[in-house]
This record gives C-alpha cells, sequence and structure tokens, in this order.
C-alpha cells in the first residue's frame, strides 16, 4: 500500500547527484519575474539533508553573502524549480548537519575536501 | 453514476506546473462493482450500492464472507466477487446496472468532491482535549486539579447538571464529511485518486468519495 503512494510521490522525481553534508555546490534555480523565467544560481555549502529518499526530501545550502553575512536556503530536491544541482566539491564532514557552520567566520568556516581513493 | 468507494493511503506532497507544492491525500479507489440499486418503486428512494475490495478465499477455500452476504452478491444472474465493503451513494438518476463496475475516471482532475470517513478514535477524552477546555493553575496550591473541568452546575436550585453540560466522554471515530476538496490526480490504471487537503481517519481507513454537493450546481 504504502509503495503506490511513494509511486505517486516520486512522479516528478528528477535526477539529480548524490549529495551529501559539506558539499559545495551549484544550485541552479529557475525564476519567474512576471512572464519571463531566468536560471539562478545559489553557490553554497549542503547544511543539512533531510528526508532521504522521500518524495518531499530537502536540503539547506549556506552561503556567506557580503559584508559577511550569512545566507540559507531550503530547496525541495525534487522541485521542478530545482534545474540541476553541481556539486563542485564533498567535504571532510564528521556530522549529518552542519549547524555549528552558523558560528563560524573567516578562516575558521572552512572544510577540508574529502579526496575519493 | 459519480462516487467510489476507497483506503487512504496516506499524505504526500506533489508540485503542480508552476512547481508550487500541492498537498494532497493519495486515495486507492475502486475499482468498485454496483451490488444493488435501489428504486423509488422497490425502495421509496433512488440509489446505487457499491462493493469494494475483493477478498481472495481462505486456504481451504472457502469463502471469507458469511452465507448471508455471499447471497447478495450471488442472485439470480448476478455474481460478483466477494467483497469486503458495501456501501449505498444516493443518486439523482440511476444510470447503471447491477453488475458493472465503476472505476476511478468517474471523476477528472480538478473536479470538486467530498470524502467522508471515520475519525481517529481518541476513545474516552477529557474535557480539555474534547471541548478544547482551559487547563487550570499548574502552581499557586493547586494539586491535581490541572485537567480537571471545574464546576459543572449550580447548587440547590436547579439541584442537577443542566443538559448538553460538555464533559469528558468517548471521541473520535465518528462520520467525517470533508466538502468541497480539489481532485488533483487521477490514475484509472493504478486505480489511485488523490485530492488536495486532509480527509478524515487513519491511513488505511475506508473513505467514500461523492461528487461535491456545494458545487454541483456549476457542474
Amino acid at each position: 500500500m504504502t509503495d503506490l503512494l511513494k509511486e505517486i510521490q516520486s512522479q516528478t522525481t528528477q535526477q539529480h547527484p548524490q549529495l551529501r553534508p559539506g558539499d559545495a555546490v551549484r544550485v541552479h534555480v529557475r525564476i519567474v519575474e512576471g512572464n519571463r523565467e531566468r536560471i539562478q544560481i545559489f553557490i553554497g555549502t549542503i547544511i543539512r539533508l533531510r528526508g532521504g529518499a522521500s518524495g518531499d526530501a530537502s536540503f539547506t545550502v549556506r552561503r556567506i553573502a557580503s559584508h559577511g553575512v550569512g545566507v540559507e536556503r531550503t530547496f525541495l530536491l525534487h522541485s521542478p524549480r530545482v534545474e540541476k544541482i553541481e556539486v563542485t566539491r564533498h567535504n571532510k564532514v564528521r556530522r549529518a548537519q552542519l549547524y555549528y557552520m552558523r558560528k563560524l567566520s573567516g578562516k575558521a568556516a572552512r572544510l577540508k575536501e574529502k579526496r575519493e581513493s | 453514476m459519480k462516487g467510489i468507494i476507497g483506503r487512504k493511503l496516506g499524505m504526500a506532497q506533489i508540485f503542480d506546473e508552476n512547481g508550487q507544492v500541492i498537498p494532497v491525500t493519495v486515495i486507492q479507489a475502486g475499482p468498485c462493482y454496483v451490488t444493488q440499486v435501489r428504486t423509488e418503486d422497490n425502495d421509496g428512494y433512488k440509489a446505487v450500492q457499491l462493493g469494494f475490495e475483493e477478498l481472495q478465499p481462505r486456504s481451504n477455500g472457502a469463502s471469507r464472507l458469511n452465507k448471508p452476504a455471499q447471497g447478495h452478491l450471488k442472485r439470480g444472474s448476478l455474481s460478483l466477487p466477494d467483497l469486503r465493503v458495501l456501501r449505498e451513494f444516493r443518486v439523482k438518476e440511476i444510470d447503471v446496472q447491477e453488475g458493472q463496475v465503476v472505476k476511478v475516471d468517474v471523476f477528472e482532475k480538478g473536479e470538486r468532491v467530498d470524502v467522508v470517513g471515520t475519525s481517529k478514535g481518541r476513545g474516552f477524552a477529557g474535557t480539555i482535549k474534547r471541548h478544547n477546555f482551559h487547563r487550570q493553575p499548574k502552581t499557586h496550591g493547586a494539586s491535581d486539579r490541572t485537567r480537571a473541568p471545574g464546576s459543572i452546575g449550580s447548587t440547590t436550585t436547579p439541584g442537577r447538571v443542566r443538559k448538553n453540560m460538555r464533559m469528558g466522554g468517548h471521541m473520535g471515530s465518528d462520520r467525517v464529511t470533508v466538502q468541497n476538496l480539489e481532485v488533483v490526480l487521477v490514475d484509472a490504471e493504478k486505480n489511485v485518486l488523490a485530492v488536495r487537503g486532509a480527509v478524515p481517519g487513519a491511513k488505511g481507513g475506508v473513505l467514500l468519495i461523492k461528487p461535491s454537493r456545494k458545487t454541483r450546481a456549476k457542474a
């Protein structure tokens, strides 16, 4: 019974790369302004993945905007508004939610890159 | 004949053309058989009785239904499989015959429906849960009275508790109708229907889906 439920939800599922906490990503977001449509790119680090394989899965990206202001944006993984997700770098992290990044700034907020062996 | 019996599968999110999320309840609906037609002449009112959910016989080949129920489904020229749920739908015009199959495609996307279900049972519930009473103070000398209802009346006059005084008692397991829900998705192949918003009852509960009373005039 629950399989049918999953099937309905997965109808909107797109192919995205496997995401992990700490990944540096470029999220291509479709933005509708009036009747014009354009793509905006949100660049940052994934600090949270929620929902796993479910249809309502989401992820939060944090970036440091100008004047060192932290900006976090949560996207629905399967939203048609999320055009494309590029993973530019995997970072070495030791927890699933990187909320501690919110307290860090400058050099302390760097993450070490994880190199695939 | 517009109406179907289903089971609540659960809630999900789907996206519309604009990328907006729609919260939906997914319902396993039909296929249903017309098990009986009630006519003005015979029964004094017009209705269609639908049957839902075919039952597999027991391992020894015996039916899971009792004899009267079996006889109801196999009478005269009618020979229907064993069905678990039988429900009647009042109709204005009878446009179906006994034995006919009714599928989800009687409804279409964008249409408005009413959904009838049985709300989740809450057992014997106190006044706070059942009637939205306030809690009494936890401090200021109060002890074990936090969830008590308070006074339920006066003294010698009238010397009794007034009628309709709201008190604790059984809550839930009631027949509840949610009106005017939008049909978001119809899949006749999988026998699945999705409506916008929530629907009464637990997952796996039996639901009746009928055309909306309040928008019938427009359609």
